[in-house]
């Protein structure tokens, strides 16, 4: 009954199609918040089973994209297309894992708690019961929270309860992840083996990450980045293609030149007006 | 089944994946088209889609919701315990203050057993849902395959067995203990003293989606909660009021509570005034819950 006919549909059953229909479509994507128009008719694609990078200053607009494609959103306008569905659709609901910027758990439960209420939301009745407490046993040990997986969720440190936040998101097995700056307060060495975890997902589980960061070394360990600016992307591109083509050693940079040549430009069509 | 085509292996989808609620893509309300689109691709597929219908009531959805609420409750045993214990103690209090006039605490005690019900259940539910939408769980909620009515009776369920137990302590207490003189069967106390508990629910969801902090919800407790004390028959019976105000609580489901109380108190059989007065709080409850599930958005701004 979801079978969707159309172009956007991927062939079915072969997994490593070299060119599969893109995880998220947008076109003339804009969002507006208040009186501020906070996304202008973006244009991208997320390519699946990658994992993209959202990049750029705080404000810019990271987190309202990541709203729209999850369909929190309110006034999106344009083509947004998710997994082959408008956003929001009513089935992405189950396919979709989202990691907003604050740690969205319930502080009064424990971290297996936590976990196996999200995962009776997702995977209802008695008798997916053990199928539900293999996903919360192996959610909880992908962001290593074992040990403290009876502890209340209000006792545990922010960048603690960051993870379990994302072990939510990684119950179920979505297809597509969008996590909105999840290794913010994170020491190295957690950082690393998010970003390996990440790695895991998008190479044996198939999965399509969606990552927004704001430090830009990050960038580096990313497939594909899209960097922003003021609601605008600047760029669509491999971070490998970003510093060729700008001439720049790091994607930082890379960045950099790119708001400069935008700003010029901006100065020069004021000028010629 | 059919599966959406995707290069997914079948292993990866849920079961859930097969939503009634469906839409085609194509499938486009007017509301979906705002006046400032004017892409002309957006006609293929809106990425506006606030007009999927509400996934229908799943009963494992919705006492998953309602373990979860007590879950949490248990957690916090010194809220339990002032949620039942109260109640009982301001009943021995009203008792003792009207030590010489036992025909008194008849008449309030009873109207305080329906009255109780509702204020806790409107505080612990207000404060209890401000928290689900403020903390961002709400939001998650929403975006995985919950149903908005799963939310909202999830909660009445578990605020409602909570007033099981409050009520029946506190009729128990009323009735055996401080010589409560019931005409009626102490189980139609029970009965209305739920319906109330349930009326305090769905009022505490419903003021919760206008309140943006702890502060503004406990606020609305003597905005939404002492109008209706002052009008209900508590202090003075309402004919004795104002017409104005005696029209005012005529449309005040508290009441009707009120009402259903003393009704009860004074009469053996269930009369025609219960049963309407009975009604009129459910149906009272019913309606505000539905307003508040109409609270419940998926796309915020």
């Amino acid at each position: 009954m979801n079978n969707l006919p159309g172009p956007s549909s991927p062939p079915l059953g072969d997994t490593p199609d070299p060119h599969p229909a893109p995880a998220v479509h947008a076109d003339g994507l804009t969002v507006v918040r208040g009186p501020r128009t906070v996304l202008r008719h973006l244009r991208f694609t997320v390519p699946r089973g990658r994992i993209t990078g959202l990049l750029g200053p705080s404000g810019c607009g990271k987190s309202t994209l990541m709203r729209s494609i999850v369909g929190t959103q309110a006034q999106v306008t344009g083509t947004l297309n998710v997994l082959g569905h408008p956003a929001g659709h009513p089935t992405l609901r189950s396919r979709i894992g989202y990691v907003t910027q604050a740690p969205s758990v319930y502080d009064d439960l424990t971290v297996r708690q936590n976990l196996a209420y999200f995962a009776a939301i997702l995977d209802p009745g008695r008798a997916a019961a053990e199928r539900r407490h293999h996903h919360v046993t192996r959610a909880i040990a992908d962001v290593d929270l074992t040990s403290h997986a009876d502890a209340l969720a209000g006792n545990l440190s922010g960048g603690q309860r960051g993870r379990v936040s994302l072990a939510v998101a990684l119950l179920g097995t979505p297809e597509l992840l969008v996590l909105d700056e999840p290794t913010v307060g994170l020491d190295p060495v957690l950082r690393r083996d998010l970003w390996n975890l990440f790695h895991d997902l998008a190479a044996t589980r198939g999965v399509t990450l969606l990552v927004s960061s704001h430090v830009m070394d990050e960038a580096e360990r990313c497939h594909r980045l899209l960097l922003m600016r003021e609601g605008e992307i600047l760029a669509d591109d491999t971070p490998d293609a970003l510093r060729t083509r700008t001439g720049a050693d790091t994607v930082e940079a890379a960045f950099l030149h790119l708001v400069d040549e935008a700003a010029a430009a901006g100065r020069t069509k004021e000028s010629t007006r | 089944m059919s599966h959406s085509p995707t290069n997914q292996s079948p292993t990866n989808q849920s079961p859930t994946n097969q939503s009634p609620t469906n839409q085609s893509p194509t499938n486009q309300s007017p509301t979906n088209q705002s006046p400032t689109n004017q892409s002309p691709t957006s006609t293929e597929t809106p990425a506006h889609t606030t007009a999927a219908a509400p996934s229908a009531l799943s009963a494992a959805r919705t006492t998953a919701t309602a373990a979860r609420v007590l879950r949490q409750l248990r957690h916090d045993p010194r809220t339990i315990a002032l949620m039942i214990l109260i109640p009982c103690l301001m009943l021995i209090l009203l008792r003792y203050v009207f030590d010489a006039s036992p025909r008194t605490f008849d008449n309030i005690g009873a109207s305080l057993l329906g009255i109780f019900p509702l204020i806790t259940m409107f505080l612990v539910t207000s404060i209890a849902t401000l928290r689900e939408r403020t903390s961002g769980t709400l939001e998650r909620l929403l975006a995985l395959p919950l149903g908005k009515a799963d939310v909202i009776a999830g909660y009445a369920l578990a605020f409602g067995a909570l007033a099981v137990v409050q009520s029946a302590l506190a009729t128990g207490l009323a009735v055996w203990l401080l010589g409560l003189d019931v005409t009626g069967s102490p189980w139609l106390l029970l009965l209305v003293a739920l319906l109330d508990a349930l009326l305090g629910t769905a009022l505490g969801l419903f003021v919760s989606a206008f309140a943006a902090s702890e502060f503004q919800a406990v606020q609305f407790m003597p905005a939404v909660i002492f109008p209706q004390l002052l009008l209900c028959g508590l202090f003075t019976p309402r004919s004795d009021m104002h017409p104005a105000l005696e029209a005012v609580s005529d449309v005040l489901p508290m009441s009707y509570a009120v009402d259903g109380m003393n009704e009860v108190l004074h009469h053996t059989d269930m009369t025609a005034t219960f049963v309407r007065d009975v009604l009129i709080v459910a149906g009272c409850a019913l309606l505000v819950l539905g307003l508040g599930a109409a609270t419940l958005r998926r796309r915020t701004a």
